[in-house]
């Protein structure tokens, strides 16, 4: 019947268009990846660290923001603990090895990210961001006040040491490629777990949260789950950027850091996989591009002056926008 | 006694600080019936679908799923047990093709729902059944249209097609006509009878016409109460339903032909 091989050559069509995407996709991928692995033959490796570790912090909080809808406004403290974690740790015990105290800060940030959620899981919208605000300001509080922090001076002298007792992390360009391998652990786990059939109902919970729960869906324990992962990713963030900078510092326990990752998440485009590692590239570089010159007092001001541009004008985030375009012009 | 009915209230009551929303409702809905609640703007309808599904807590009263006591279930675990309502305002997931919709509520039922670290490609396993259902709704070219971008009435269609993927014994419809143009009623009309085969419906409806083609029984809600229960010809008759629910003679007229 005509009827019956209209239809199937409607699905051969299809099936044909998600191949070709999957395809581009692969080789936009591969061509970044390749970026990645030459980029410190001409880029300073201690930049680079601190944009992916940046980047990967942005990307654990887009797992919340861009694909469940749960916007915390208390990710530096994941951030935070893990970095404390691991450089109290690697400071204080010659036997811990380095990826030991990494695992260590980041499991530490998972427990802190399960109590965050218990608490705060509940609310929804503005409040759900304010109940973590609070907690993550008695975070800040305890690491001021501990007496094992350095308080106001932070952590400072953290050993990178060894990783598995062969590498030496001194050396920059070790440094780089180990933080490199960690950056894109969390990236494809986050990429496996949005594309995943949990990743499915995080989606299905963002777009319209009552219609899940009517389709059997108990949300809470999804929206758990992936407060969970993200606490998790943020605080081997921290951790990394603890060995890399060799330094735990306050700054990352501050509410102003949880702000800085909604304006790199925002700014790169909530809604896609690559965003928050291009917003978290655009922020830290302008960040050091204005602390070179005369505008170095200005820095905050001139961030707070595109996060509204950005909130204004570009709702999808600079990949986002690109990708409209895109879609626009090629099809 | 029970057995006749899939679900019944007992003395079902709503309070919203001191205002009383529902008031005394005692609801059967026979099975196999599709069940009309009818009612002015503000009787209390939705709210009556919203405490059968938990989305409100009843401040008294008890609600009966095939005679079992499911008052103290939360929302999740009644839509497993087999009570899929749909929303007043048409519920989709927007951003997701109309395929994957219809994907979400059959995933629902597979012990996968938790793994993270799962391709999403273990998923197609449920295209076909996802395409089944598409085909009996009419939207099998939009399989993979996002679903935004899709008509109301096509919407509203997927709405139904995902509701019933989840196999619900007990379908609660919230005004699924609402907003549509006469052809798309008639759509949805045969999608309806379609869907309740085997099955009971119970329907929140304002378009007369739709509620007497296709109700076996109607409840009239007024101020949160029971007004008066019974076929469309003895609801319709009933002068106190002309007074509260269709306003003037000529309305009435005009509804029952
Ligand atoms: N969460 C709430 N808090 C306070 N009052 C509410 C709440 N939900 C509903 N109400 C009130 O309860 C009454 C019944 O509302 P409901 O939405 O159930 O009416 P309805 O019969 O569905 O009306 P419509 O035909 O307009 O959809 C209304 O007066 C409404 O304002
Ligand atoms: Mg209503």
């Amino acid at each position: 019947m005509a009827g019956s091989t209209n239809e199937s050559a409607i699905k051969q069509s299809i099936i044909q268009q998600r191949k070709s995407a999957d395809r581009k996709k692969l080789i936009l991928n591969l061509v970044l990846l390749a970026i990645l692995l030459i980029a410190p033959a001409v880029l300073y490796p201690v930049f680079l660290m601190k944009i992916l570790c940046f980047a990967l912090f942005a990307v654990a909080f887009n797992l919340l923001l861009g694909f469940t809808g749960l916007l915390s406004f208390g990710h530096a403290a994941f951030l935070a603990t893990g970095g404390y974690t691991t450089g109290y740790l690697l400071s204080t015990y010659a036997n811990v090895s380095t990826e030991m105290g990494i695992i260590a800060g980041t499991a530490a940030a998972t427990v802190l990210g399960l109590g965050f959620a218990l608490v705060a899981i509940r609310r929804q919208g503005i409040y759900f961001a304010m109940i973590t605000l609070a907690l993550a300001q008695l975070v800040f509080f305890f690491l001021v006040q501990a007496p094992f922090t350095g308080g106001e001076d932070g952590m400072h002298g953290v050993p990178r040491g060894y990783l598995f007792g062969l590498v030496d992390l001194q050396n920059n360009t070790a440094m780089y490629y180990f933080v490199l391998a960690v950056f894109l652990f969390g990236y494809l786990l986050v990429q496996r777990t949005v594309n995943s059939p949990f990743g499915q109902v995080l989606k299905a919970i963002k777009q319209n949260e009552p219609r899940a729960i009517s389709l059997g869906y108990n949300v809470n324990l999804y929206k758990v789950l992936a407060f969970v992962m993200s606490a998790g990713l943020a605080g081997l963030a921290g951790s990394v950027k603890t060995v890399v900078f060799q330094l735990a510092s306050l700054n990352d326990a501050h509410w102003h850091m949880s702000g800085e990752v909604i304006l790199m998440t925002l700014l790169g485009g909530t809604g896609t996989l690559l965003g928050p590692v291009v917003g978290a590239a655009f922020v830290v570089n302008l960040e050091y591009q204005l602390s070179q010159g005369a505008l170095g007092d200005w820095v905050d001001a001139i961030l707070g002056g595109i996060f509204i541009i950005t909130v204004i004008a570009f709702r999808s985030g600079i990949v986002g926008e690109i990708q409209k375009f895109m879609k626009k012009n090629l099809s | 006694m029970s057995d006749q009915y899939v679900l019944e209230t007992r003395g079902l009551v709503k309070e919203f600080k001191g205002f009383v929303a529902v008031d005394n409702v005692n609801l059967q809905v026979n099975k196999g019936h599709i069940h009309a609640l009818i009612g002015p703007n503000g009787a209390g309808k939705t709210t009556v679908f919203n405490l059968l599904t938990k989305f409100l807590q009843p401040t008294r009263g008890k609600i009966l799923f095939n005679g079992k006591d499911i008052t103290s279930e939360k929302s999740a675990a009644i839509a497993r047990q087999g009570i899929v309502r749909s929303f007043q305002i048409s519920a989709v997931f927007p951003h997701m093709t109309a395929l994957e919709n219809v994907r979400i509520a059959l995933q629902s039922f597979q012990g996968n729902t938790f793994h993270f670290w799962k391709s999403g490609r273990s998923l197609e396993s449920l295209n076909d059944r996802c395409m089944e259902l598409l085909d009996s709704v009419g939207l099998t070219e939009f399989a993979d249209t996002t679903t935004v971008e899709l008509a109301y009435g096509r919407k509203r269609a997927l709405e139904l097609a995902t509701t019933l993927a989840m196999e619900p014994e007990l379908l609660l419809l919230d005004e699924p006509t609402q907003g549509m143009g006469g052809e798309d009623v008639d759509g949805v009309v045969e999608l309806i009878r379609k869907a309740a085969v085997g099955r009971s419906v119970l329907m929140v409806e304002h378009n007369l016409g739709v509620v007497s083609t296709l109700c076996d029984r109607i409840t009239v809600l007024s101020q949160g109460a029971v007004l008066t229960e019974g076929d469309y010809k003895a609801v319709s008759s009933d002068p106190q339903v002309r007074e509260v629910y269709m306003g003037t003679a000529s309305s009435t007229a005009e509804v029952t032909e």
